[in-house]
């Protein structure tokens, strides 16, 4: 279990990093916290001509507002994330879900854009993102787009990366008043992926009535799903259990998962529907706590 | 293949070595600074034994390079006893019978010493939850959380 | 016996320091100047002709020193049995290389040996395989079927050995019980994965003509003699030596084939050549161990009396017959009835060759299976007559008064006879302890609440202290220290404490002050090794009788200068002593006075260096009982482990605190059978689980907070001079039986029946689903 031989750069910057990808493209692979990209060249599954490791470009990591939004660098390491007061107060969702990302010796090295980027959809960090609607930056020598998480996560451990692109950013709106949220995750172990999770938010009126629903799930479809249907159907209830039991029973129903070695599609049609009513649930307790405040 | 020089800091000490860009750190410290303390278990990530300490952080050495690690500062389980004198963690695994075949071992404890330098006063649950990261096949673990949980109030101690 | 100073204390061990700092030296860290690094090439197929194999762009990659595939090995024989050699399992041995087929994926087909292991992997990758695939054998149910593909011409068939185990009039009695039920049971294929791979340095020196082969473990002295006769050398020209080992648990240290390859390639290229499996070999290569499927029959009277119980089984071999042969199939029909008193009974074992990772034993081989088969049968029964499972279990037992007690069952062809025990009082013990009514009143609760809460029983009874025999050294050196040297091994379960505790009781030394030496053939010339339970029962025999011996000489040499009676001296620190007086003797002086030419007392022989060999006639049996407590979600099909209990009397516990880290330890192992682990393969025979990512050892949050440990030492083997039982497996064998029992009490309300391994959540909806739809 030794990596092939590859060519290595390590850039001191995003621009550097850019104009390597440019000139290498498909043959290049960029390494940031490696604790994917490592085992596969470890296992030989993946033999790119070169690794960009983007790992000393100055620039990539930080976690600050910028206007309305939260921004984090593509580089910041999961555990910056899962240690900021920030991120903490302000999307308190991707505070929660930190933790179920396998290991805090993983999380240490582990960046959220490499995870966004390698795009398993058993991960939590798609999901998150997706959840909270937040923006992707991509640079390349062509110049800099920003693309919604929705579009962004385009198949099975694709995304919408053109191979000279890297991810320098993620922008997040952050909690609104009135919103609660919540992940859960069953997993075979703790620190696995996920069999099924959900990274749910709700937001209410001031009558206490559902003015606004996301949940979306990882682990049971090849991108980050949600069902746009049980999402409206919450809309203008007060959230019961009756009223979560029923926009769940619409994401099972849209739902085919894939079986794997883990878990047949049956499985993880159920635990989707389990999962989802629990943390719609969750969030609208946390919702109407926040509203009482 | 062309070969890479490396200078590290490593177990307080300046280090340095050559190496090819896809030498793994855990066979740089293992072959090539003579540190077998640390171990190799899986190669992926998933077992722990080759945990090391790196710029203050618990890392699994089979995932990095060791070309990542220059200039960076290290410490191994070689790095733990002062002397004859065993650490508060290397005790309280010794007292509290944590350790069998010891293969394991290293890595947990340089995983323990990472965690509890954040978080000096865990819960039982903490210590379960940031041990989980590092797989032990002999002791089913509680002896190893009691350890930890001695081993804080040790340190806690002085 | 006096009174125990050092037997029966928590001894902290010898072996933590050079673990915890560091400087252990397990395989991978001898390293030798000059030294070249080995990969081997695994077959990707699992049933496939060799057509050709194509080795010259891997021999011309710079750093590569060699390649080797079977044809360079010449005609070197089938790696044979250790244990109870049969004749038809040697037509199923493995040759180091495959030659004309392979029938396993991972089976070894070609040796790189090259500068580094860099490098020998990216030769791997360089070798052309050309093989023209054969149907594969997965099922280990329809390996023995007709149309099945057969692996070993020679064998006509799939069936290896055929295994039959009677007792009584198991048909009879069956067709006379009023109650009657059948159930199909399986236990899934998985194994013991220590957290060291195996490996190997071999290191050939022409001068002297000696062979160095660092890595053997667990049974060197049986290893050094399968290398001595494949390589046609004489024994004392090898030399095995044991370093420290990262776990065992029956996989490790066996003679696989690289154990021939390395040190043949060490020999042929003159430099010290070194293999360290990696974890995706390990995967493949390491013995596999468990798989089973029984259809087992019962009959019971209405008061839960056992009639008849009989079993036929299907047992997965793999693709070749390894070194441990029949032992987990013979086992497993063996210890069907457990601690029962079953009076008409049957098992039959098919041991099917299937193209799979061959299998080996497992901690507690055999015993595991027929816990889990044996104990869910009970509960099955409780069920059926609604009875509280407890009572079906009491009114089964074997009884104290009829120890010792013969199974009418065999192991190696030799009755299985317990030889103490009281094996309903312990079961009350351990009921107590867990609080098993409080327990059934707490889930009475739970269940009008709607949660899931099961309790799970299991009793057993273990096989320890295996033969065929061990040997001990007690030697005082010149400077006066005591040494040991024992035949047994070191997997890492703290051995050199327990010798060195048994020592000191003898000889009055601190165990921290003994010198323990294991495992080096250069220096114990014989011994057996470390495998069922045998360590501290048959090498802590052994050592007993010769530190006994050293003692009594030392005594009697000390009387003899101090011109006194031996009985009125004792052993202190280091040296003979009169009480109340200033005469003693240092154990140096004494080492001196027993030089050849001093005067000694008459007919003694010079010198204070003893061997003592421990023969096993009978085996020790402890016996124990599990408690399970599990929380179920139901929903989502997730078990909790809540509450553990292990109550195990192991007669004579010379380290409780090494004994309890012995049956927590062996619980996690017992967990991960029950819940998560899984050697998984396609229809095609394709290992799917071959990494830790789909490889699920339990982690520390698996584990429950608690595994409560009640050790009791009322028992002891009549068997040897301590009353010592093994205490290596009980802590395994039984906790898929307790588990498996809890989570299907958890779920009764839903009519669930378990009646496979892992419980995964998948399984678990799996069997709520079926339930709903029967129901």
């Amino acid at each position: 279990m030794k990596p092939p031989a590859f060519e290595y750069f390590d850039p001191r910057t995003p621009e550097e990093a850019i104009g390597l990808l440019g000139e290498h493209g498909d043959a290049a692979k960029i390494l940031a916290g490696g604790q994917s990209l490592v085992p596969m060249l470890n296992l030989r599954l993946l033999r790119p001509g070169c690794l960009i490791d983007i790992n000393a470009a100055a620039g990539l990591s930080f976690i600050e507002m910028k206007g309305e939004e939260l921004a984090i660098g593509a580089r910041t390491r999961q555990r910056a994330i899962e240690r900021s007061a920030l991120v903490r107060e302000k999307c308190p969702l991707l505070h929660e879900a930190m933790p179920f990302i396998a290991h805090f010796q993983i999380r240490n090295r582990g960046t959220i854009g490499g995870s966004l980027s390698h795009a398993d959809p058993a991960a939590e960090l798609p999901a998150v993102v997706t959840a909270l609607g937040g923006t992707l930056i991509l640079r390349s020598v062509r110049g800099e787009r920003a693309v919604k998480a929705d579009d962004f996560h385009v198949a099975y451990l694709t995304t919408a990366l053109e191979p000279d692109e890297l991810l320098t950013e993620i922008r997040l709106p952050v909690q609104a008043p009135q919103t609660g949220s919540a992940f859960l995750e069953v997993s075979r172990r703790h620190g696995d992926f996920a069999l099924a999770a959900v990274a749910a938010w709700v937001r209410l009126d001031k009558n206490g009535r559902c003015e606004a629903a996301k949940l979306v799930l990882a682990g049971v479809h090849g991108v980050p799903f949600q069902s746009a249907a049980a999402q409206a159907s919450l809309i203008g209830t007060t959230l019961s259990p009756g009223d979560a039991a029923q926009a769940s029973r619409l994401i099972a129903t849209e739902l085919d998962p894939q079986s794997d070695l883990h878990a047949s599609s049956d499985y993880r049609r159920q635990a989707a529907r389990v999962l989802a009513a629990r943390a719609l649930e969750q969030a609208a307790s946390r919702a109407r706590m926040q509203a009482q405040e | 293949m062309s070969q890479r020089v490396i200078r590290l800091q490593v177990n307080g000490q300046p280090r340095e070595g050559e190496a090819p860009a896809r030498k793994l750190l855990v066979d740089f410290l293992r072959e090539d600074l003579g540190l077998t303390g640390t171990h190799v278990g899986c190669e992926h990530g998933v077992c722990g034994a080759c945990t090391i300490v790196m710029d203050g952080e618990a890392v699994r050495s089979c995932l990095l390079f060791a070309v990542q690690a220059e200039g960076a500062s290290i410490a191994t389980v070689e790095s733990l006893a002062d002397g004859e004198r065993l650490h508060a963690l290397q005790q309280s695994f010794h007292e509290c019978h944590a350790l069998q075949c010891g293969f394991c071992t290293p890595g947990i404890l340089m995983s323990m010493l990472a965690f509890l330098s954040e978080t000096p006063a865990p819960t039982e649950e903490q210590i379960r939850v940031a041990l989980s990261g590092n797989l032990c096949r002999c002791t089913g673990y509680q002896n190893i959380v009691r350890a930890v949980q001695m081993a804080a109030a040790r340190m806690a101690g002085k | 016996m006096r009174k125990a100073r050092y037997i029966g204390i928590n001894q902290l061990r010898l072996e933590d320091r050079r673990l915890l700092t560091g400087t252990g030296k397990y395989v991978a860290d001898v390293r030798f100047p000059g030294m070249a690094s080995a990969a081997v090439l695994r077959s990707q197929e699992a049933h496939a002709r060799i057509l050709e194999i194509d080795t010259s762009r891997a021999r011309a990659l710079p750093g590569v020193l060699a390649v080797f595939t079977a044809r360079d090995l010449g005609g070197v024989g089938g790696i044979p049995m250790r244990l109870a050699p049969r004749e038809a399992l040697q037509k199923c041995f493995q040759k180091p290389l495959a030659s004309d087929r392979v029938r396993y994926v991972g089976e070894p087909v070609a040796l790189v040996v090259a500068a580094d292991r860099y490098i020998a992997e990216d030769a791997l990758e360089l070798i052309d395989v050309s093989l023209d695939a054969l149907p594969p054998v997965a099922d280990l149910e329809l390996g023995r079927s007709a149309g099945a593909a057969v692996l070993h011409a020679s064998l006509g068939g799939n069936v290896a050995e055929h295994i039959v185990m009677r007792v009584g009039d198991p048909e009879g009695a069956l067709a006379r019980a009023p109650v009657r039920l059948k159930e199909r049971f399986r236990i899934q294929r998985h194994t013991g994965i220590p957290m060291e791979t195996r490996g190997l340095l071999a290191a050939y020196d022409r001068g002297t003509d000696t062979l160095s082969v660092w890595g053997a473990a667990k049974v060197p002295h049986f290893n050094r003699q399968i290398l001595a006769d494949l390589l046609g050398r004489p024994e004392t020209s090898v030399r095995m030596i044991e370093t420290d080992v990262g776990g065992g648990f029956g996989v490790r240290g066996e003679f696989y084939p690289e154990d021939f390859l390395v040190p043949w390639a060490a020999i042929a290229l003159g430099r010290p050549v070194q293999w360290i499996e990696d974890r995706l070999e390990h995967m493949m290569a390491t013995n596999h161990s468990r798989e089973q499927v029984h259809y087992v029959e019962v009959g019971v009277r209405r008061d839960g009396t056992i009639e008849a119980m009989l079993t036929r089984a299907v047992h997965d071999m793999g693709a070749y017959v390894r070194t441990n042969g029949f032992v987990a199939p013979e086992r497993a029909a063996a210890f069907v009835p457990g601690p029962y008193r079953i009076r008409n009974f049957l098992a039959e074992v098919d041991c099917v060759m299937t193209t799979k990772t061959p299998t080996g034993s497992y901690r507690g081989p055999g015993r595991y299976e027929a816990a889990f088969v044996r104990e869910r049968t009970i509960d099955l029964v409780a069920r059926e007559l609604k009875l509280d499972p407890a009572e079906v279990r009491r009114r089964n037992f074997v009884q104290p008064q009829e120890m010792p007690y013969n199974v009418g069952t065999k192991a190696f062809g030799h009755d299985v006879i317990y030889d103490s025990g009281d094996y309903p009082r312990l079961f009350g013990q351990a009921l107590e302890r867990a609080g098993y009514e409080a327990l059934r009143a707490e889930q009475a609760e739970a269940r009008a609440k709607g949660r899931f809460m099961g309790i799970g029983l299991a009793p057993f009874v273990e096989k320890t202290g295996v033969g065929p025999w061990e040997t001990a050294r007690v030697r005082i050196d010149g400077s006066g220290a005591v040494a040991i040297y024992s035949g047994v091994t070191s997997v890492g379960q703290g051995m050199e404490t327990v010798l060195a505790q048994i020592c000191a009781e003898q000889l009055g030394v601190p165990p921290e002050k003994i010198i323990v030496r294991h495992g080096d053939t250069a220096e114990i010339p014989q011994g057996a090794g470390a495998y069922g339970s045998r360590g501290t029962v048959t090498g802590g025999s052994a050592l007993w009788d010769a530190a006994g011996k050293v003692r009594d000489k030392l005594v009697r040499l000390a009387a003899h200068r101090m011109e006194v009676s031996a009985e009125e001296l004792e052993l202190r620190d280091g040296a003979v002593v009169l009480p109340g007086t200033d005469l003693s003797m240092s154990f140096r002086e004494l080492a001196r006075a027993a030089l050849p030419g001093q005067p000694m007392p008459a007919g003694m022989e010079p010198g204070l260096d003893i061997s003592a060999y421990y023969v096993v006639k009978e085996t020790a049996h402890p016996y124990g009982v599990h408690v399970a407590v599990v929380d179920v979600d139901a929903e989502l099909g997730v078990v909790k482990v809540r509450k553990y209990l292990i109550a195990y009397d192991i007669g004579v516990a010379v380290n409780p605190m090494l004994v309890e880290g012995q049956l927590v330890g062996g619980f996690a192992q017992g967990l991960g059978g029950a819940l998560l682990e899984e050697l998984v393969y396609s229809d095609k025979a394709q290992l799917l689980t071959g990494s830790f990512m789909d490889y699920l050892l339990p982690t520390s949050v698996e584990m429950p907070s608690s595994v409560e440990v009640l050790l009791m030492q009322e028992a002891p083997s009549p068997h040897n001079a301590l009353g010592l039982k093994g205490a290596g497996e009980g802590g395994t064998v039984a906790v898929g039986a307790a588990i498996a029992n809890a989570v299907e009490d958890a779920l009764a309300p839903l009519g669930i029946r378990v009646t496979t391994l892992p419980l995964s959540p998948n399984a678990i909806f799996e069997l709520i689903r079926a339930a709903r739809k029967a129901g």
